[in-house]
């Protein structure tokens, strides 16, 4: 098997796996105030230290959630309904235009039922937030901004934004930021103090920890109202029991990420060239979205391209009847490809859109995996395109 | 060989592909999109067309081993189902819209593409048998289960297409389907059958029509007409809202002089004009048809049986083929037949081919029996 889809989850690394069981047979909620709740607080501080420690945040501002979505609702809600409610004319949210649907669906809903005013910032040909836009926007009416929402990386191509430029034009007017960095933790250099924003997004399984456990790391002076009410836990702003084998685990894949990461960083940009050269070689028309080789600001194990004459689905099909696995990058509800907003949004046209794939590399991707790609993707090419051309 | 199975959500097509497999093929499942936002069609899983459909699909398409993909058809079926749909109705007829999913996407579109992916055949869970003749033709015949035949709605299937298709519940009652479908372990064994038209979200055809038709003329009121007096009955609010044959829902205020029951006779699209009247002007015994679809050779003449919408009864019929156009003599009348929907041509058990009605008329010998002739000016061929 060709596993090629690390940005949708990417394996647990062994010692997250040994941290998780560990876990599992021992008794004892983070709450409770006998010793088999200190026991099992003690480890979620501590998890929480390190977590804080590889992020160069303080481990007050770690908010343990179910994943990235809760984060991002958390953070998007919250921060809204908290900054509506300390002045009523905090209405607008500026977000990037090609967020997560994990960012852009809450500030959907915010505006169909909420009556927030969303402001969609346009990216460029790349996928590089349009800065003199969102400067334009701010200014318009700065007193009204309740929020500004900008990805550390997209998911689908791989671009990373310019957030400290994003932090700067905000904090002019004390506007608060929050970054969606769960694709961008353990694969581009993350310090949560030195960038300046006030809310950041990570999960589990996308660094090698588990599915089901993320965190909203959020300074301490941001309001954020919270959706999860009950026990209290997380200083108030997300209650439910912690998960505390998910939390150990989570913890020692992100240091594990972090510490790691420049050499991962190299090895796997290293496997995507080459990926994306050899397979161009093979389809000397297939075209590389995002940032070009070579070029900073592509996170590392990102491949993203266009097929002419290829529909994403028939490829992919293809793919992995091969054992080859990669996504078309797209929205799935009810598994019915939409054409990719985040690829609309960077000016490709729908039929494009639709010829893409990605391939995402990770932590357990090595060059055997690069040939196999090399070696299938020639054949499934001229299938994909003799489909369409029959069936169009 | 490698086959594509078509697989609804349902539990007809959950069968037929996991049959597809014990008989030796190569299977990969799939479900049609057949919408671009599926939160318009039917909401609750129904048969077709809904997010949890697209899901029972996945998970019998799990139980049975193969793998599963969903195609987005949306575009082609929106261009050649549900506008051929609207088109007919506001041309006063009365479609088919599975009849023409079958020749357009599901037999075309969809076998295009999976030809091209290297497929050799689709396989549906359609409830009718193919045999294959000395000569090596693909014959379709009816299915074992005769209430759940559907040779109708696959008679606009030509040859080509037959060779590349594979029905494997053919053979089996529908209560058997059920059984194995248990047995198997798939859980949509209980799953009620679709019925109603997949696009249409409520079920509510006149009012999606009356949405979708907008301005054009078929959505304009119009008169009632009697068809003996031609004294007006009544308004209604679109012709849509009627098919040739149709009794319940006429709101005629006043009843017929006879006291009996009256029917709509004719539509007429571009005045508005809906006829209306006894049960015996519906009476037919001769057809007009074209668009002719034939799953082998074209006959030229044939003394068989046709019928003349989903799930009705047989007719026997003298068959003329003249070019595009197929002349029908029903030996036995019919009644309340409407132009648009398909007359499926069988010899036997086997069905020879289809085509589109276009317009019906009575012989000299029925309209002698006929109460009133000035009715035939209403019920004239079109």
């Amino acid at each position: 098997m060709t596993y090629l889809d690390h940005a949708a989850t990417t394996p647990m690394i062994p010692a997250a796996v040994e941290a998780l069981t560990a876990h599992l047979g021992v008794t004892g909620n983070a709450s409770s105030l006998h010793a088999a709740g200190r026991r099992a607080r003690r480890v979620v501080e501590e998890s929480r230290e390190s977590i804080a420690a590889a992020l160069n945040c303080r481990p007050s501002e770690v908010v343990f959630t179910s994943g990235g979505t809760e984060a991002d609702n958390l953070a998007v809600k919250g921060c809204f309904w908290a900054r509506r409610d300390a002045d009523p004319r905090r209405v607008r949210v500026l977000a990037c235009a090609i967020e997560h649907h994990a960012v852009l669906d809450p500030v959907q809903w915010l505006a169909d039922h909420e009556g927030a005013e969303v402001e969609w910032l346009p990216v460029d040909g790349r996928g590089r937030l349009d800065l003199a836009a969102l400067a334009a926007s701010i200014d318009r009416d700065p007193d009204s901004v309740a929020l500004i929402t900008v990805m550390w990386a997209n998911n689908e191509v791989g671009t990373c934004q310019p957030i400290s430029d994003v932090v700067a034009l905000a904090a002019a007017h004390q506007i608060p930021v929050h970054t969606d960095a769960v694709q961008a933790v353990g694969a581009a250099p993350v310090d949560f103090a030195a960038s300046g924003v006030d809310a950041l997004t990570l999960t589990g399984h996308k660094l090698g920890g588990p599915i089901g456990i993320g965190a909203l790391v959020a300074r301490r002076e941001l309001g954020i109202t919270p959706q999860l009410h009950g026990g209290g836990q997380e200083r108030d702003v997300r209650s439910g029991t912690l998960d505390v084998p998910a939390i150990a685990a989570f913890a020692v894949a992100v240091e594990t990420a972090v510490k790691e990461r420049p050499e991962y960083a190299d090895r796997v940009a290293a496997l995507r060239d080459d990926l994306v050269t050899r397979v161009q070689q093979v389809v000397p028309d297939a075209a590389l979205n995002g940032v070009p080789l070579g070029e900073p600001g592509r996170l590392p194990g990102n491949a993203h391209l266009s097929f002419p004459g290829c529909e994403g689905d028939s490829l992919l099909m293809l793919l992995d009847a091969q054992g080859i696995e990669c996504s078309t990058g797209s929205a799935c509800s009810a598994g019915v490809p939409q054409p990719s907003h985040v690829l609309l949004a960077l000016g490709t046209d729908e039929v494009a859109a639709r010829s893409s794939l990605r391939f995402s590399l990770g932590h357990t991707s090595t060059a055997a995996d690069v040939d196999a790609l090399v070696a299938a993707i020639g054949g499934c090419v001229e299938r994909a395109r003799a489909a369409t051309s029959r069936s169009s | 060989m490698r086959v594509v199975a078509a697989m609804s959500g349902g539990v007809d097509s959950a069968v037929a592909a996991a049959r597809a497999v014990d008989a030796g093929h190569d299977v990969t499942g799939i479900h049609l999109a057949l919408s671009r936002n599926p939160a318009s069609y039917r909401s609750g899983a129904r048969g077709c067309c809904t997010i949890e459909d697209a899901n029972d699909a996945r998970r019998a398409a799990d139980v049975i081993g193969i793998p599963f993909y969903v195609w987005d058809l949306s575009e082609r079926f929106h261009a050649d189902v549900v506008v051929d749909f609207m088109d007919t109705y506001a041309a006063g007829q009365t479609p088919n819209p599975c009849l023409r999913c079958n020749e357009k996407i599901k037999f075309a579109a969809v076998l295009d593409k999976a030809l091209g992916l290297g497929f050799d055949a689709v396989a549906t869970g359609h409830y009718a048998q193919l045999r294959t003749d000395p000569d090596g033709l693909i014959e379709m015949h009816r299915a074992v289960d005769a209430g759940k035949d559907q040779s109708y709605v696959l008679g606009v299937l030509d040859q080509e297409q037959l060779r590349h298709s594979l029905f494997p519940l053919g053979d089996t009652p529908k209560e058997q389907v059920r059984r194995e479908a248990a047995e198997r372990g798939l859980l949509v064994a209980d799953k009620p059958d679709s019925h109603d038209i997949c696009f249409v979200a409520d079920g509510d055809n006149a009012g999606w029509l009356r949405e979708k038709l907008g301005d054009a003329a078929p959505n304009h009121g119009g008169d009632i007409v009697d068809a003996s007096t031609g004294e007006v009955l009544g308004q209604h609010q679109g012709t849509y809202a009627y098919t040739i044959g149709q009794r319940k829902g006429l709101r005629i205020g006043r009843p017929a002089a006879d006291g009996k029951p009256r029917f709509v006779l004719d539509i007429e699209p571009v005045s508005g004009t809906v006829t209306v009247g006894p049960r015996a002007l519906l009476t037919v015994d001769r057809i007009t048809a074209d668009r002719p679809r034939w799953c082998g050779a074209v006959p030229e003449a044939l003394t068989g049986t046709v019928q003349l919408r989903a799930h009705g009864e047989e007719h026997r019929a003298q068959v003329q083929v003249v070019g595009d156009i197929v002349e029908i003599a029903l030996l036995d009348p019919a009644q309340g037949i409407a132009p648009g929907q398909a007359a499926v041509i069988y010899d036997g058990t086997r069905v020879v081919g289809s085509a589109t009605i276009t317009g019906t008329d009575r012989s000299v010998a029925l309209t002698g029996t006929a109460p009133d002739s000035a009715a035939d000016s209403a019920q004239g061929a079109r």
